[in-house]
């Protein structure tokens, strides 16, 4: 992994007084899709910015496909990708305008643009709209369209700073499986999310961030099966009826308390519900559901992804 | 038109990042592609405008000042004998510049920055803020000498170009607003709001500007105490230049007065350029 694309050690970030990023060590392998996953304000697009050679580090080290972003950033961005967490295409120009003038930006020819440009509307299934002004576009069009543009240079590294926000399912789905084509061609990628199952989808391995610092990191399996357990029960109960977690804890590895619900971690959920039915606990409802990054989160921080 | 020559890289599908003119006539060619579509929008502002502007004062006006009781002697005599549309054509070519650049420089910068954020995807690529920053000025410029030349056109058809001359005026107007429009597209980069300084600006600077820039009547026809504010308008220095461009007959130490004209605008150009330059740099590398 030493001469993976993005090496960081000892990475920080600060606005004034402010510290956003606060010492991190990264390591993204060449081909793999890497995730930093994180609520908002954890410092995920910081670390994005930094990556993109935007933004400068206030300290550490940092290299990006072998060299300094300090030094060498145009020379580093026209070999990357990047589509940032608020689009900004121009949305006065059309679909097509707007791939090849981006490509342009890298020293690409017109003709060759012209002809990327042709490819990528293919892609990203947009070349029905191709002349058509981008304002008008649904939400799902213009991220499809980013993420086409972010591809104009053909990179060999894309950062996409949490890319399907905002977006209905049928979209988010038609996104993952184009982010997976680009996967199988062979193209490093950096995902940043507060999506537990964006994560878990389309993450080869990915770090958890919290207030700056990454508090784990491993495969979504991995970091699933050392922080929450195989499996979870999800109890609601009537607050009068609410029993304490001392009274739970024993039929199960471990309790978590939300403010709506109780959560139980165990390696077999049917066995503790019926634990918990014989000890003559009656919740309102009951579910069991295999653990995801979303325990992970809530067990190193305390708190859930999304608020 | 190709504002840049292709064919630069032989095979022309390796991405590469462009040097530093390169990089900026790349930010040239994007709102170029831009005004080839949407240059109907700003034709009314930019060439309407100040069309309206000559038939009012030019043609009208002028026609008034001629026919006075004195034959128009007292006219003549405040502008050195040539008839008034020819005297204010060179000033309304400043004018319209000024204004334009003064437009161009405010809501489109903002909107770069904040509402459409197109300048954080240019920076994405290997162009940098300063190059932005550049692109955006030399655009300004080619897009003033563009409705310049059509407005030379339109005031030579009714016939207040008395020579040649009158293509210094059009490089002496690009001049002032180029000043102008530096200067104003370095604050624009300051503004985190919605762009309402912008109104004062308009108010307080830019409609005195054109009021009291000697664009209508000379300045010395100011009480002497308002004189001064304006030697310090870029418009009046850009008013002179393209009137002297224009009209010819320098008088004695006339050259020096021009050195003069032109070294001002040239250094609030280079105060401006440099801001601009700074300022882009420091929003976008956020």
């Amino acid at each position: 992994m030493a001469d993976g694309p993005v090496q960081a050690r000892g990475l920080r970030k600060r606005f004034g007084e402010f510290e956003a990023v606060r010492g991190i060590d990264v390591d993204v392998a060449q081909g793999e899709v890497f995730g930093f996953l994180g609520p908002n304000g954890a410092g995920k697009s910081s670390t994005m910015r930094m990556i993109a050679c935007v933004s400068p580090r206030s300290d550490g080290t940092l290299q990006v496909l072998g060299l300094d972003p300090d030094l060498q950033g145009p020379r580093i961005r026209a070999r990357i990708g990047v589509v940032p967490q608020q689009d900004n295409l121009d949305n006065e120009l059309t679909v097509r305008e707007n791939l090849e003038i981006y490509g342009r930006y890298f020293g690409l020819s017109r003709r060759h643009v012209k002809a990327r440009a042709a490819e990528l509307l293919e892609f990203a299934q947009l070349t029905e709209r191709a002349d058509d002004a981008v304002e008008p576009l649904s939400g799902g069009m213009k991220r499809r369209l980013t993420i086409a543009r972010s591809l104009v240079n053909d990179p060999e590294l894309l950062l996409l700073d949490e890319p399907t926000t905002g977006l209905d399912p049928q979209a988010r789905h038609l996104l993952w499986e184009r982010l997976y084509q680009l996967k199988r061609r062979g193209v490093t990628q950096i995902i940043t999310t507060h999506y537990m199952d964006e994560a878990e989808q389309l993450c080869d391995r990915l770090v958890v961030m919290d207030g700056g610092l990454i508090v784990a990191e491993g495969t979504p399996a991995e970091l699933i099966r050392r922080w929450a357990g195989r499996e979870v029960v999800e109890l609601r109960f009537l607050p009068e009826r609410r029993p304490s977690v001392a009274e739970l804890e024993p039929h199960v590895d471990r309790v978590e308390e939300l403010p709506d619900r109780v959560l139980l971690y165990t390696s077999d959920g049917e066995a503790a519900q019926s634990a918990v039915h014989r000890a003559g606990l009656r919740p309102e409802s009951a579910l069991v559901r295999r653990s995801t990054l979303e325990d992970v989160f809530l067990r190193l921080t305390g708190r859930t992804l999304v608020d | 038109m190709d504002l840049v020559g292709s064919g630069r890289v032989e095979s022309g599908g390796r991405a590469y990042a462009p040097g530093r003119v390169h990089g900026v006539l790349l930010v040239v060619e994007h709102f170029w592609r831009w005004y080839r579509r949407n240059w109907r929008a700003t034709a009314v502002s930019s060439v309407l405008q100040p069309l309206l502007f000559l038939l009012a004062f030019g043609v009208g006006f002028g026609s008034l000042l001629a026919a006075g009781p004195d034959g128009g002697a007292r006219a003549a005599e405040a502008t050195g004998g040539a008839p008034y549309l020819v005297w204010l054509a060179p000033a309304l070519l400043a004018m319209s510049a000024v204004q334009s650049a003064a437009f161009e420089s405010t809501y489109p910068v903002l909107s770069g920055f904040k509402w459409q954020r197109i300048y954080f995807a240019m920076t994405a690529t290997p162009v940098s803020g300063a190059q932005v920053a550049l692109g955006h000025l030399t655009w300004v410029g080619c897009k003033m000498l563009l409705t310049g030349g059509i407005y030379v056109v339109i005031i030579a058809l009714f016939g207040g170009v008395a020579s040649a001359g009158i293509l210094g005026s059009l490089l002496a107007a690009v001049l002032a607003g180029a000043a102008v429009a530096s200067l104003i597209t370095a604050f624009a980069a300051t503004r985190e709001d919605e762009g309402t300084a912008f109104n004062a600006i308009f108010r307080f600077v830019i409609v005195p500007m054109t009021l009291f820039s000697g664009t209508f009547f000379p300045v010395d026809r100011l009480p002497g105490w308002a004189q001064p504010v304006a030697w310090i308008s870029p418009l009046w220095h850009g008013t002179e230049l393209a009137r002297a461009a224009a009209l010819g007959g320098l008088a004695p130490g006339g050259w020096a007065l021009v050195g003069v004209h032109v070294a001002y605008l040239l250094v609030l150009l280079a105060v401006g350029v440099w801001l601009a330059m700074r300022l882009f740099t420091r929003r976008l590398a956020l």
